[in-house]
């Protein structure tokens, strides 16, 4: 406890530092969701190719991954931007399918309801399919940014700052106390965005009270 | 691109593969520390999934921990198990137990339950005892999402066996840290690539057996 009150300053930063790195990929890979998840929607024979194509991403180990990407990006191991499209890639994998069936539960009835009152394709999309979906988008949404923001720590042993730096120094080091911290936060972290994306969900979408689930 | 093509010779040389720390050993040891781990997964986690799954208590239980699991910090795990154990494969198969017992709990529960209950009824209208119904038609019908929760466990070791070299265990983390320890990228780069091969290769098993067995169950 003592230790933990002693580096609140350098909890603080790493815990900023890890936010940084997790908010980013986790938005991403929800916007880039979407189209992949519309698009394979639309094209039947593609669906279950796109699906699992990109669920597969999720077999590949993460620190592997950290490690080969700068080779197709052109950045350094420890580049920022090299652990939030890792990161992305991983969420990815989670909420294309997510996605797919999110937009694909929506009634067919509805849809062509909203076709023959006089909708466009895209005006259907937004303001029909979307909120309908949004329940179950929510539900895939909480599960990527939970994975995401334990992911993050292990980018630590290639040297980028996040609460994962409280793991490797506090095993170099032999503090204890510094790595219950990390874990502790970590989960405090992904506690936090959750609350914080049913909150979003219940203002949103005010028709869904009950969650996502 | 030119590391790329260094990782690749590297891959490609019989020589990075020979020897007790080349690559060949160090996949073994991937190996035998990933069947290590879902052998003493499985032990403790299908009885309690299947017993879960066959009276449908403890669902909850088995629903949180899964959730749970997801939100760990691996790195942590590994880094606070070797501070209490020590150094070597004590610690990491700590964590490989504690990251794989839901996903094979969540599969084995799952599967007992996606068992319509009409099937069940029929079992037990037939003279079938409570173990009967489990093992002659519960878990045989539900093996392809018991086996869905070993490849997730599979999934999940394979990927934190290469933190175990982290903390003095062995396995293809080695070479990937070796390499990072003395900025040769080349050799982390082909470590890496291993361990995504291995994992693929892996899954690819899994996915195949799955198929496979929906066949012959005739669920398909």
């Amino acid at each position: 406890m003592e230790w933990i009150l002693n580096n609140l300053p350098r909890i603080t930063d790493l815990t900023l530092a890890h936010l940084l790195l997790a908010l980013p990929a986790v938005a991403s890979a929800f916007l880039i969701a979407l189209p992949i998840a519309w698009a394979a929607n639309r094209v039947r024979p593609l669906r279950e190719v796109v699906v699992s194509g990109t669920g597969l991403l999720y077999a590949i180990p993460s620190l592997p991954l950290f490690i080969v990407l700068p080779i197709i990006l052109g950045t350094g191991v420890r580049d920022t931007f090299n652990v939030i499209v890792a990161l992305t890639i991983f969420g990815l994998a989670l909420m294309v399918r997510s996605a797919a069936d999110a937009l694909d539960s929506v009634d067919s009835g509805v849809r062509l309801a909203s076709t023959a009152v006089g909708y466009s394709p895209a005006k259907r999309f937004f303001s029909v399919e979307l909120p309908l979906a949004g329940p179950a988008l929510l539900a895939g949404l909480r599960v990527v940014s939970v994975s995401t923001i334990s992911l993050v720590s292990v980018s630590a042993v290639l040297g980028v700052q996040s609460l994962g730096s409280l793991f490797t120094d506090g095993f170099e080091r032999g503090i204890v106390p510094s790595i219950a911290a990390g874990i502790l936060m970590t989960a405090l972290l992904a506690l936090l965005l959750d609350v914080l994306l049913i909150a979003a969900g219940r203002v949103i979408m005010p028709w869904a009270r009950g969650g996502g689930r | 691109m030119n590391h790329l093509v260094e990782a690749f010779d590297l891959l490609l040389d019989a020589e990075s593969w020979s020897g007790p720390g080349g690559f060949g050993a160090r996949m073994l040891e991937h190996l035998w520390y990933t069947a290590l781990a879902l052998i003493i997964s499985s032990a403790i986690a299908l009885p309690v999934g299947l017993a879960v799954g066959h009276t449908g208590r403890g669902r909850a239980l088995a629903v949180i921990s899964s959730g749970l699991v997801r939100a760990l910090p691996t790195l942590g795990l590994i880094t606070l198990a070797a501070l209490f154990v020590g150094i070597g494969l004590t610690a990491p198969m700590i964590a490989f137990v504690v990251l794989a017992v839901p996903s094979i709990l969540a599969g084995a529960y799952a599967g007992v339950e996606s068992v319509s209950p009409a099937t069940t009824d029929a079992a037990k209208a037939q003279g079938m005892s409570g173990w009967q119904v489990l093992i002659k038609v519960e878990i045989p019908l539900g093996l392809p999402l018991i086996i869905g929760g070993l490849r997730n466990a599979t999934l999940q070791v394979v990927a934190t066996a290469t933190l175990a070299a982290y903390v003095g265990a062995g396995g293809l983390g080695r070479q990937l840290f070796l390499g990072l320890r003395t900025q040769d990228y080349p050799l982390m780069l082909a470590a890496s690539l291993a361990v995504i091969l291995l994992a693929i290769i892996l899954d690819a098993c899994f996915e195949f057996s799955q198929r496979l067995l929906r066949r012959l169950l005739g669920l398909v």
